[in-house]
């Protein structure tokens, strides 16, 4: 049972051990001539200015607040849809469904919360600044 | 290790007795190198010629077609022209993960290979946790794609990096849910466990089991898309507006592995859609020889895949890019509630009907047929009222 958690670790190390070889092999057989201007960042041909890291949308952030809520709960659920027929087939069919739909509707007012919030819309417009313009 | 690929190979390289822990070792090592470069690295490769040709078929071009017949050998020479391209690291950026960024990416291709449910025999490991392990694998590209957008210190790979990070991110949680219907059916998260479930009758599949998992699954194949950055949702590698997006600063192998990964998740996606909802390798059973059943099982579970792998070329050739609000607004607003409401449905029908409703099977059968005959006719009403002569010769 627990050696098939060996393949896993069979396939890290061959990958590992392919893109290494890959690696070397591009080492032997190309050329390495940097120079200043070919070491500069990408940036439609002109000098670049300034860094790249910059601050950024701040949208992006609270996808991935959401996200994470959300994806925590996904992983809750698997344990219950694993065992849901057992409990469906031993004749327990309203608590078995009662307690997955109360899991599910308290996600769903999350969901809910969220939508009403406006976090889910890319360009988020507040109230009071609107009513000012 | 029952009835798996590494006890076949065992088998192979130390006779019938059962090995002990340093030849199993062996085993499992020649079972996953075999499954690698015999078809994962292989499909990875060769899929960018096809996906060429296709496009220019589709685009009505020629593609490429010099380096070998038809231009099979492309993917081989792309390769020897990565291998000897120079391995440019830009000066300011952050060089420690600019290198580590590949390497992720290319572990979250090749780790799902693991639970790859070839045919009833040839499976490298049937893991308990089959799906939900594909499912958490395959997660692993987000990290290596900011990765390598933040490295960069390129303003093109940054947007990029993020946009993608916050596509996957997101199209997991209706990819997830969409999961769950066919969970919910069997009752078990393995791989063969989820394909014994269904039968090799198409109105078997648990794509056709109720209404819901029909759009599970319609769910599941647009959020995979999107995970794979693939057109209608290739935002973080736009060209025409992020030159290359988080592969901008990237060339030589480092790039062919960003690549390599990109193409071969595609099957991986197939493959995932195929296992849940479209019956795997089920085909008629027949016991008077192994070996060719599972060859059989073999190549059913491969045209299903190659399938569905061609259906997003040819969505990749057709529709446009969606916008990064529409992008949003599709995941959240309308695949995560939807995706809810088939989960809830799935749980009550289950609760119902927990051996199925052979009625509902075969009534959705007949409207995916009807949806398929409907789309064909579609295709040839206007293919004739356009006066569009369809000039077909598939080796040009």
């Amino acid at each position: 049972m627990y050696a098939d958690y060996g393949v896993p670790l069979a396939l890290v190390i061959i990958g590992l051990l392919f893109m290494a070889a890959m690696m070397g092999l591009q080492k032997l057989l190309a050329p390495t001539n940097p120079f200043r201007r070919k070491l500069m960042p990408y940036e439609c041909g002109e000098p670049p200015t300034g860094s790249a890291w910059i601050n950024f949308n701040v949208r992006f952030y609270l996808i991935a607040l959401v996200f994470v809520i959300f994806e925590v709960e996904v992983a809750f659920i698997y344990p219950v849809a694993t065992v849901y027929l057992d409990w469906i087939r031993r004749g327990q069919r309203w608590f078995a469904l009662s307690e997955l739909l109360i899991f599910l509707f308290i996600l769903f007012v999350g969901l809910v919360y969220v939508w009403v919030k406006r976090d889910l819309e890319w360009i988020k417009r507040i109230p009071d600044q609107d009513s000012v313009n | 290790m029952n009835n798996s690929l590494v006890t076949l190979i065992g088998r192979a390289m130390f006779g019938p007795a059962p090995l002990d822990h340093t030849d199993q070792a062996a085993a499992i090592a020649v079972a996953c190198a075999v499954v690698l470069f015999a078809i994962a690295v292989p499909f990875a490769s060769i899929v960018t010629w096809v996906e060429r040709r296709v496009w220019a078929r589709i685009q009505s071009r020629v593609g490429p077609n010099r380096v070998g017949p038809n231009g099979f050998l492309q993917w081989l020479a792309d390769g020897v022209k990565h291998v000897c391209k120079e391995d440019v690291i830009p000066e300011e950026a952050d060089a420690p993960l600019f290198k580590l960024a590949p390497y992720l990416v290319v572990l979250a291709f090749i780790l799902p290979w693991a639970v790859m449910p070839f045919s009833s025999m040839l499976i490298l490991a049937d893991l308990n946790i089959g799906i939900l392990y594909m499912t958490a694998i395959t997660a692993l590209t987000v990290v290596g794609v900011l990765m390598a957008g933040w490295s960069s210190n390129n303003k093109w790979s940054l947007i990029g990096g993020i946009r993608s990070a916050a596509q996957i991110i997101s199209y997991e949680i209706p990819a997830g849910l969409s999961i769950f219907p066919a969970v919910l059916m069997t009752g078990t998260l393995s791989m063969q466990g989820l394909i014994r479930a269904q039968k090799w009758e198409p109105y078997h599949w648990f794509i056709f089991a109720n209404p819901f998992c029909f759009v599970a699954a319609i769910i599941l194949f647009v959020s995979t898309l999107a995970e794979n950055n693939r057109t209608p949702f290739d935002l973080p590698e736009a060209e025409s507006e992020l030159v290359a997006g988080f592969a901008t600063e990237y060339s030589s192998m480092r790039y062919l592995f960003f690549f390599m990964a990109e193409w071969g998740n595609m099957f991986i996606a197939a493959a995932i859609l195929v296992t849940l909802y479209l019956g795997g390798w089920q085909i008629p059973r027949f016991n008077w020889s192994p070996a060719l059943m599972n060859l059989l099982q073999f190549i059913c579970f491969l045209v299903k895949v190659l399938v569905l792998v061609f259906v997003s070329m040819w969505i990749r050739g057709t529709l446009p890019r969606v916008r990064i609000d529409q992008m949003m607004s599709i995941c959240w607003k309308y695949f995560v509630p939807i995706g809810f409401i088939n989960m809830i449905g799935t749980a009550i029908w289950v609760a119902f009907f927990p051996h199925g409703s052979r009625l509902m099977e075969m009534a959705m059968f007949a409207l995916a047929l009807a949806i398929v005959a409907a789309f064909a006719w579609r295709v040839a009403y206007f293919t004739r009222r356009s006066r569009m002569e369809l000039y077909f010769h598939p080796t040009i």
